[in-house]
């Protein structure tokens, strides 16, 4: 990684945590409703994944405002969706939960756990009809890989050698429930090692992520078929704005926090590049400016009209019924 | 032509002129089809497209949404619709909604293809309907082949549409012969009015429109009247305009369907009719549908959960005495 990506890549994680806590504070003074499920912690793993998947088809999951952002979509649309505006990227028809943009072959924001795992799978059978090995990445949490829709997704993408990169972020909790409670293991890449290369990475090192996800791409670029990769992380909030995060110890959050993914990727910029304090807290404020922007951009944007309760149920026709 | 045959057509004719057009499914390839609706296609365009896929139906019509947002256009088929329960989260949550959900972003141009219903002693699992339950789902398209030339015809318009559909065929309907007109062009959201008739209004749909057809006969001797027979073909949307049309002639509204009555497709029907037209009725519509039970094996039990051409005339002619009409 060089100093403009690992600059880039800076930039994306703390406007990523500025702009989830506008979010969280939004939330609360009533602009944003709904769940709001909030990346905290996790910032380097999402920005830097997608930075290193830089070509390719992404799908998500409900928890990737951060994802979609580091993708390309604005902070604007994606701020004015979460206050369900007209100019949120969905027109306020998807909320957090459903970010879409394909022309950033952005396909969600999806809110049925492990959902999207195989809508990524016809994906990159479609791409490799069309010979174009650039492949795709779905993005799951460790919970995604108990239910059936991802096995299923392992063992046809396996069969089929699609190029196809399953990214598991592995934060040990389904809501309120410890991975090791409702699983045999703690490493779910154990779940896909019978199928295909199962890496592992410090989710909480943007650099490491960055190169392995690099690694994982160069391998589905070659045909070989799909890579696992499973990124071991931790959320500081709660799953979403209705959960107190209750059932994690004082001391267990600290553990968390004292591996600070930004703090950490801090360190790479002053140590390795030689960045000062002055340049870094420049960024920090710009970062701030753009959510303050957004935020802005959001709270005086339009309602949708309510015509649009009724637009895109489909393509042709319009309406629901013909008569 | 046979109705698979009419099917296989469509497929074939499709897949001809685009090659982002895919098939999917158990057995679909090599095999043929479990019904040979697909017969012959693997030779002619390959394993790329003809995709043979493991018993996982949750996966089937999943890839397919995801083809279809790679820029393909997936034709997947379910052996059967009770098989089709272990991909609902994918029809009802994803193919119906990321259309809605993305603004118009993402456009799902796909099919889904079943058949359904009650063949012969397939038991409980086997047999079932679920248009009541796939209607019920904003942003899908829902129709129903009963007629050869309707079959080639809709199915080939729902491939062609960037809509995703959900085409229902019936497993006794398969090799139902007919002519298919190639050069008439139907619009596959238009009910058909298969028979003409003055006194009464018969809607049904898919293969309970041979079985009301068969029941007609007995109807207009025992009762001295005409029956009009509608077969609705899209489910969703439904084509209320000619439905109203033939009620506002006739007076007289029947419903028949092969489903659990309860719950059962044909409600919405009559509640329409309820709502809409209630002052062109004489007399309370009739709806003739499956009994609330799991469909049994054996074949006397079997005939006695579903409508047949004896049980739909007299139950009409029952009705009909009741009501001096």
């Amino acid at each position: 990684m060089d100093k403009l990506a690992a600059e880039e890549i800076y930039y994306e994680m703390i406007r990523g945590r500025a702009f989830e806590y506008a979010a969280k504070e939004h939330y609360m003074q009533g602009d944003i409703s709904g769940f709001l499920h909030l990346d905290i912690g996790q910032e380097g793993l999402s920005v830097a994944a997608i930075k290193a998947f830089e070509k390719g088809d992404v799908f998500s999951t409900y928890r990737e405002h951060i994802m979609a952002m580091a993708r390309g979509i604005s902070p604007k649309a994606v701020m004015a969706e979460l206050f369900g505006k007209a100019a949120g990227v969905s027109e306020g028809k998807g909320g957090s939960m459903h970010l879409f943009d394909p022309s950033h072959f952005f396909y969600g924001g999806d809110a049925i756990v492990g959902g999207h795992i195989p809508n990524a799978v016809g994906c990159a059978y479609a791409r490799k009809y069309q010979n174009n090995f650039d492949g795709v990445m779905v993005v799951f949490g460790d919970g995604a890989t108990n239910g059936g829709a991802f096995f299923e997704s392992l063992n046809i993408a396996a069969a089929q050698k699609l190029p196809l990169l399953f990214l598991c972020e592995n934060n040990r909790y389904a809501i309120g429930t410890e991975i090791t409670r409702v699983a045999p293991f703690e490493k779910q890449s154990h779940k896909a090692e019978p199928y295909m290369p199962a890496l592992e990475v410090d989710g909480m090192d943007a650099v490491a992520v960055y190169k392995v996800i690099k690694d994982a791409q160069a391998y589905i670029q070659k045909g070989h078929g799909p890579i696992f990769v499973e990124a071991m992380t931790c959320r500081y909030e709660g799953h979403s704005m209705s959960d107190a995060n209750r059932y994690r110890s004082a001391q267990e959050m600290a553990l968390c926090k004292a591996r600070d993914p930004i703090e950490r990727m801090k360190r790479v910029l002053t140590e390795r590049f030689g960045m000062d304090e002055d340049a870094i807290g420049a960024l920090e404020a710009k970062a701030q400016q753009e959510v303050d922007e957004a935020v802005a951009f959001a709270a005086q944007a339009s309602e949708p009209a309510p015509e649009a309760l009724y637009t895109h149920i489909f393509v042709e026709g319009g309406s629901h019924a013909l008569s | 032509m046979l109705y698979r045959e009419a099917l296989n057509k469509a497929l074939d004719e499709t897949m001809d002129l685009d090659e982002n057009i895919v098939v999917l499914g158990e057995d679909v390839g090599l095999y043929g089809g479990s019904y040979r609706v697909t017969e012959g296609l693997y030779a002619k365009y390959g394993e790329k497209r003809l995709i043979d896929t493991p018993i996982a139906e949750l996966s089937i019509v999943g890839n397919a949404v995801g083809m279809a947002i790679g820029g393909l256009r997936p034709v997947a088929e379910i052996m059967t619709a009770n098989f089709a329960l272990l991909a609902f989260d994918q029809i009802v949550n994803h193919m119906a909604k990321l259309h809605y959900m993305s603004a118009g972003k993402i456009t799902l141009p796909m099919v889904v293809r079943f058949p359904q219903g009650v063949s012969k002693q397939l038991a409980a699992q086997h047999s079932e309907s679920y248009e009541q339950m796939l209607c019920a789902v904003p942003g899908l398209r829902v129709l129903a082949a009963s007629d050869v030339n309707y079959a080639y015809h809709a199915l080939k318009h729902a491939i062609m549409s960037d809509d995703p559909f959900l085409f229902i065929e019936h497993e006794l309907l398969y090799n139902k012969k007919g002519e298919v007109d190639t050069e008439t062009p139907i619009d596959p959201f238009k009910a058909r009015i298969v028979k003409e008739g003055k006194d009464v209004t018969i809607v049904s749909y898919l293969k309970m429109v041979d079985d009301v057809m068969a029941a007609v006969p007995k109807i207009e001797e025992a009762l001295g009247c005409s029956c009009e027979v509608i077969d609705l073909c899209s489910l969703n949307p439904v084509d209320y305009e000619t439905l109203k049309k033939s009620i506002e002639k006739t007076s007289r509204l029947v419903m028949v369907e092969e489903d659990h009555k309860t719950g059962g497709y044909g409600a919405q029907i009559v509640s329409w009719a309820a709502e809409e037209i209630f002052y062109a009725l004489d007399a309370p519509p009739l709806r003739i549908a499956g009994k609330d039970t799991p469909i049994p094996y054996n074949r006397t039990l079997e005939l006695a959960s579903i409508p047949t051409p004896d049980s739909i005339a007299e139950e009409i002619v029952t009705w009909s005495r009741k009501n001096n009409v």
